[in-house]
């Protein structure tokens, strides 16, 4: 029932995407950038750590990409709550799991892909990883991007207007960029801010991904990673499904 | 035994302003088969009440049945026995009528083959059928209120809620859609339970009328029993026999509109 609920609720939202290719690929340009032109004044840095500078920036772009993706994953929510779409959805027997969980997979394809086109393209500025530890970045952005996405529907659903929800979740999104160390490693911080980042999730998750990138997969940075990145999915796909059980607006 | 009843049912949301208790204790019952006229003026409760009705609210006070199903303890069954068809309808304008008509078959949990012989037959049934391969955006006003209505009987539910069904209709699709609720009632013995503000919908179709207002029944009875009783004649107009129930004072007789 669950899982044929679910692909429903994904094949429903996958036409959608497919039905606006562009937008598709818009959602990269903004990493897109920041690689062409902030990414070549890291080249002879001392960033500290193992390997070139491209394998401590393209983690922190992808996760920047799902990180300011996902967030926004609930616009789309209000605008369906406004044509009673959710409404017509919650008064079928279909499971409330599937109805958050079919969405967010297809967000989760969505940026998977936006990662992957990223990630070709760092390889021509002169990215050079192991392909185990790509293939892991990939999983991080994959599980990041089911979590903040469930947690963006959850709050779509109790916002009235994207008047409101807009300016939250900029609000949220910026700190927990800068905060997180997505641009350049925390490890360059002063003592005060280092420990302030280890509050943020994503902290973990871009650790655990620079480590990936130079080949290192059983350090205790990859163990809190997958640790944090986990944990932090079951509590947002919880969240949302609770708000789509109840969904009292 | 009535097809819904309730007792007691009731809604307080909490606002910043402290809580609004907009349903304070509905009670009422619905026979089955029968097509029941809810009325309330604005902000009286009517979707609220539908909206538990339906499950997509909890109440926070009172029970309710619909169609042997508790709302409480067994509301997977009041989904499968009921359906809904919101103020707002519920399509996505990108997306085709055969597409929106098969995903809800889906969602009733038919096989793809069933959902999309469904889809056909539903079409059939309220001309749809020219119309499958067309995205909704492109339909007409009547014709979305005819999709959003096959939408709700896709699992040929026992009840069908309807919320305004023809706010913003023109004359003739009204006309049309007042003999689709008939025949539904007639031909499937569906039990139709809808609200409406125009008070010569409700005198032509329903055939008992329950008149709500501050969140708790305030009349009911057949459209001739309450021009009777409250109107003062059976030939009162329920236009004043409606005022008179809710206290909003009989406006001057020629300037009042149709609707309320």
């Amino acid at each position: 029932m669950l899982l044929q609920d679910t692909a429903l609720i994904f094949g429903r939202y996958a036409r959608q995407t497919l039905r606006s290719r562009f937008a598709m690929l818009f959602g990269v340009l903004m990493p897109l950038l920041y690689l062409l032109f902030f990414g070549p004044l890291l080249t002879d840095l001392p960033l500290g750590g193992e390997g070139s500078s491209w394998q401590v920036l393209v983690p922190g772009l992808l996760l920047q990409l799902g990180l300011f993706g996902a967030a926004f994953a609930g616009f789309m929510i209000i605008v369906e709550k406004n044509h009673g779409i959710v409404e017509r959805m919650r008064v079928t027997p279909v499971s409330r799991l599937a109805l958050l969980l079919g969405r967010v997979l297809r967000d989760a394809a969505v940026f998977v892909f936006q990662a992957v086109l990223l990630v070709l393209a760092a390889v021509v500025m002169g990215l050079r990883a192991p392909v185990g530890g790509i293939l892991i970045g990939f999983a991080f952005v994959a599980l990041l991007t089911v979590s903040l996405a469930s947690l963006s529907y959850a709050l779509a659903m109790r916002s009235s207007s994207p008047q409101a929800f807009g300016p939250t979740i900029n609000a949220v999104t910026m700190p927990s960029m800068l905060l997180s160390g997505l641009m350049l490693p925390m490890s360059l911080a002063p003592g005060w801010l280092d420990a302030l980042s280890h509050v943020m999730p994503f902290r973990y998750l871009v650790d655990a991904m620079r480590d990936a990138y130079v080949g290192s997969y059983t350090t205790a940075s990859m163990l809190y990673g997958v640790l944090v990145a986990l944990g932090f999915a079951g509590l947002a796909v919880t969240v949302g499904t609770r708000v789509f059980r109840k969904a009292g607006a | 035994m009535p097809i819904i009843s309730t007792a007691g049912l009731a809604r307080t949301f909490q606002t910043k302003r402290g809580p609004v208790e907009a349903v304070r204790g509905i009670d009422l019952t619905v026979k089955e088969g029968e097509i029941l006229g809810f009325l309330g003026p604005n902000g009286a409760g009517k979707t609220t009440t539908l909206r538990m009705l339906t499950t997509l609210l909890a109440p926070t006070g009172g029970a309710a049945t619909v169609a042997g199903h508790d709302l409480a303890t067994d509301p997977a069954g009041v989904r499968r026995a009921c359906g809904y068809v919101a103020q707002s309808g519920g399509v996505d304008p990108q997306v085709s009528v055969r597409e929106e008509l098969v995903t809800q078959g889906r969602l009733y949990r038919l096989t793809k083959d069933q959902a999309a012989e469904r889809a056909e037959e539903l079409a059939r049934d309220l001309g749809l059928t020219d119309l499958l391969d067309r995205r909704t955006s492109a339909l007409s006003g009547g014709q979305r209120r005819r999709l959003d209505i096959a939408l709700g009987l896709t699992h040929r539910p026992k009840v069908l809620f309807l919320d305004e069904p023809t706010t913003g209709l023109d004359p003739a699709s009204r006309a049309d859609l007042w003999d689709l609720v008939r025949r539904l009632r007639d031909e499937y013995g569906t039990t139709v339970f809808l609200t409406t503000h125009y008070l010569d919908e409700a005198d032509a179709l329903a055939d008992r009328l329950v008149v709500v207002d501050q969140g708790v029944v305030v009349a009911e009875g057949t459209p001739s029993a309450l021009k009777l009783q409250y109107g003062g004649s059976i030939d009162a107009t329920l236009q004043d026999t409606f005022l008179a129930i809710t206290g909003r004072g009989p406006a001057p007789a020629d300037s009042a509109p149709v609707a309320v």
